[in-house]
């Protein structure tokens, strides 16, 4: 028998049928999408203009996440009187369409992947394909994820399907005991790091080893969202006990003989033994280190402990370019050591980084401690229900009282397309996943890094080593 | 949706050679508060075209002759990589972009530009670098899609693309209704992939 990685596995069983003759471009089954209100629009018209319906309603939901504002007052006003655009003709499409929709008031409005993801509706071994690239988040849990663009959304909708190209595959193993201070973020971008912004463009990744094993399920969601920052289109982690009991928990996960059916068959998803991968890639979770970025690329990034590369050490012409120009944007000069950059910002916030477990681990820095003068600090759970249980297990206490301003849930200034904009030229310490030009608003510049290291940062008015602080205690 | 065919086009190149270029970059988000397609010329590469006052900087190259009138654009490795907005292909397509030659592309920005008849082209980096020199001294190229030639004024290279993809973009093919063609074997299929997983509606509204 062929052995066949775990990815191969989710496409075959998600076959209709070949397009081509090697069976490299397949119609592609798709189980479920989410949907939001700035890249949906236009599939909706689509729709409407060819007088098509949604194949299977039942298989989607519209979240609100992306432009709507997370202040509560700006908040209710845009949803009651729908002064946006792209919120009005979202509800509409959910309505006329048929699909279950989480508005602007909806207790469990939030983030769009991290509402998937809580309320059990990514399940081991499905396939699904959504209107944003961070769609590779599913793979935490043995699943396909992937980003489309709006008129896939429209065929999506209109088929249940795309027209599908197969990837190549690559086994990322990190293995050995993380040690103090690091978080699945380091994990993540050391990996880009190592490969490059494109390295797995035109691959599927699975992370396997003993380090990956360890997280928790947050911790590898941080992962598989972040890889498409390498270019990965699918993103996945075998499933395991953890998974199934951090499923047991969430309300809509199958119940009763229906999760014992379920569990028998998530419990086959893994790569066979010698799976063939086009390409392997070791780390030494020993080698990780808090990780930040100095540039405008995820993949320009050091550990905290380190001074800004000369231009020297870049290979070739490009690289170096690259690398000068994203200095100059930064407002930044080869030789500084990262912990002397001063910052204007804190943001934790966005799919990447806000789910509960983030917040804890901010709010374990942050506790006994204030905000340093000059620095505006902003908190943005990833979803109305990390925020309830953040409040109920007094976290947003401690983040207020630390100075962070507590927000309602969006993808707020991970991309500002909202109110939450960093001013031309101002720094941010940030737990988002883009540190691109312009990302945070027009010339703002953005440093990625974990939670906790924002934390940090915000509390020492500087990118700081969180392994320099004590936990929870006065700095 | 209707997608103009592309067979064989001439016309300038323009070179934006770094690596990278991200689609907040092509397409900053000031310009996704739109509910249709249209409207996106002014969105096009927005932060290397003008200032914060919003006059243009006569340093880039969009800005200047001949290249403000680019058919073509030859880019750095991982063009369009980032978030997954169509409009920045989209806005591409309105300012008269209907090739981009690249050493890589991004997945999703790949897939997006074929759904929009816009030609993503990949060549090796050293083929790339030769456009480059060819999109700085202002010559025409000629992009003949039937025959997969890219053809300059000193030289000529053959390129390869996926044979679906290279259909859609000659006939400026509907997809979705294509893919409705096989209708009964999207719904065979779904009946019986549910059937062998009961526990996937059970998680349903
Ligand atoms: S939080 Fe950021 S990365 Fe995540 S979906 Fe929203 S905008 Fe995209």
């Amino acid at each position: 028998m062929i052995q066949r990685t775990l990815y191969d596995k989710l496409v075959d069983s998600h076959t209709v049928r070949k397009l081509d003759e090697a069976g490299n471009e397949v119609l592609l089954y798709i189980d479920r999408t989410v949907l939001n209100e700035y890249t949906s629009p236009q599939a909706f018209s689509g729709l409407r203009e060819a007088g098509r319906k949604v194949f299977r309603p039942q298989a989607a939901l519209g979240v609100v996440d992306h432009v709507n504002s997370t202040r509560p007052a700006i908040r209710k006003a845009q949803s009651l009187e729908n002064r946006d655009r792209q919120i009005s003709y979202f509800g509409e499409n959910c309505r006329d369409f048929d699909i279950e929709l989480f508005d602007l008031l909806h207790p469990n409005q939030g983030i769009e992947h991290v509402v998937m993801t809580e309320l059990g509706l990514v399940l081991p071994g499905m396939v699904f394909a959504a209107g944003d690239s961070h769609t590779t988040t599913y793979g935490a849990f043995g699943s396909l994820g992937f980003g489309i663009g709006t008129s896939d959304i429209e065929h999506y909708l209109a088929t249940q399907t795309l027209a599908y190209t197969r990837l190549r595959t690559m086994l990322i193993t990190v293995n050995g005991p993380l040690s103090v201070g690091n978080t699945a973020k380091d994990i993540i971008m050391a990996v880009i790091r190592r490969i490059g912004a494109d390295g797995a463009t035109g691959f599927a990744i699975e992370f396997a080893g003993s380090t990956i094993r360890q997280l928790s399920m947050e911790g590898r969601m941080t992962i598989c969202n972040m890889a498409v920052e390498c270019g990965a289109r699918g993103a996945i982690v075998a499933p395991d006990d953890r998974t199934f009991e951090y499923l047991s928990a969430l309300p809509r996960s199958p119940s009763g003989s229906l999760w014992d059916t379920a569990v028998s068959n998530w419990q086959t998803l893994s790569s066979d033994p010698g799976a063939p991968f086009d390409k392997t890639v070791e780390i030494d979770a020993a080698d990780i280190e808090p990780m930040v970025t100095w540039g405008t690329s995820p993949d320009q990034a050091i550990p905290v402990t380190q001074a800004i590369p000369a231009l020297d050490s870049f290979q070739g012409a490009e690289e170096r370019n690259h690398a000068e120009r994203a200095l100059a944007y930064m407002g930044l000069r080869p030789g500084m050591h990262m912990t002397s950059i001063r910052i204007d910002w804190a943001f934790i916030g966005s799919c990447t980084n806000a789910r509960l477990e983030d917040l804890r681990s901010a709010s374990s820095v942050l506790k006994g401690r204030k905000v340093a003068d000059g620095v505006r600090a902003i908190v943005v759970p990833g979803s109305s229900e990390v925020s309830r249980q953040a409040e109920a297990e007094g976290i947003a206490r401690i983040f207020m009282d630390a100075g962070f301003e507590w927000r309602q849930s969006g993808c707020s200034m991970c991309l500002a397309m909202n109110d939450d904009i960093v001013p031309a030229g101002e720094r941010c310490a940030s737990s988002t996943n883009r540190n691109f030009e312009g990302r945070q608003g027009f010339n703002s510049r953005t440093h990625l890094m974990s939670p906790a290291m924002v934390a940090a940062a915000a509390v020492c008015g500087h990118i700081c080593d969180i392994r320099d602080m004590e936990p929870g205690s006065a700095y | 949706m209707h997608i103009e065919p592309f067979i064989r086009k001439s016309g300038i190149i323009a070179a934006l050679p770094s690596a990278n270029i991200d689609t907040d970059v092509i397409m900053p988000k000031t310009f996704l508060k739109g509910i249709d397609r249209s409207g996106l010329k002014k969105g096009v590469f927005h932060d290397f075209r003008f200032d914060a006052d919003g006059s243009p900087r006569p340093g880039f190259v969009l800005n200047k002759a001949p290249w403000n009138k680019a058919e073509f654009l030859v880019t750095g490795a991982n063009f369009g990589c980032g978030s997954s907005r169509e409009h920045a292909v989209w806005g591409l397509r309105q300012i008269g972009i209907s090739a981009i030659i690249a050493p890589s592309f991004a997945g999703i920005f790949y897939d997006n530009c074929a759904k929009n008849g816009l030609l993503a082209i990949t060549l090796p980096a050293d083929k790339t670098a030769a456009l480059v020199e060819t999109a700085r001294k202002g010559k025409p190229v000629t992009i003949d899609l039937l025959a997969r030639v890219i053809t300059a004024p000193d030289f000529s290279f053959d390129f390869d693309i996926p044979e679906r993809r290279r259909q859609m973009l000659l006939s400026g093919l509907d997809a979705i209704g294509a893919t409705l063609e096989m209708r009964r074997d999207i719904e065979a299929f779904q009946a019986r992939y549910l059937e062998e997983r009961p526990w996937l509606a059970w998680s349903e509204r």
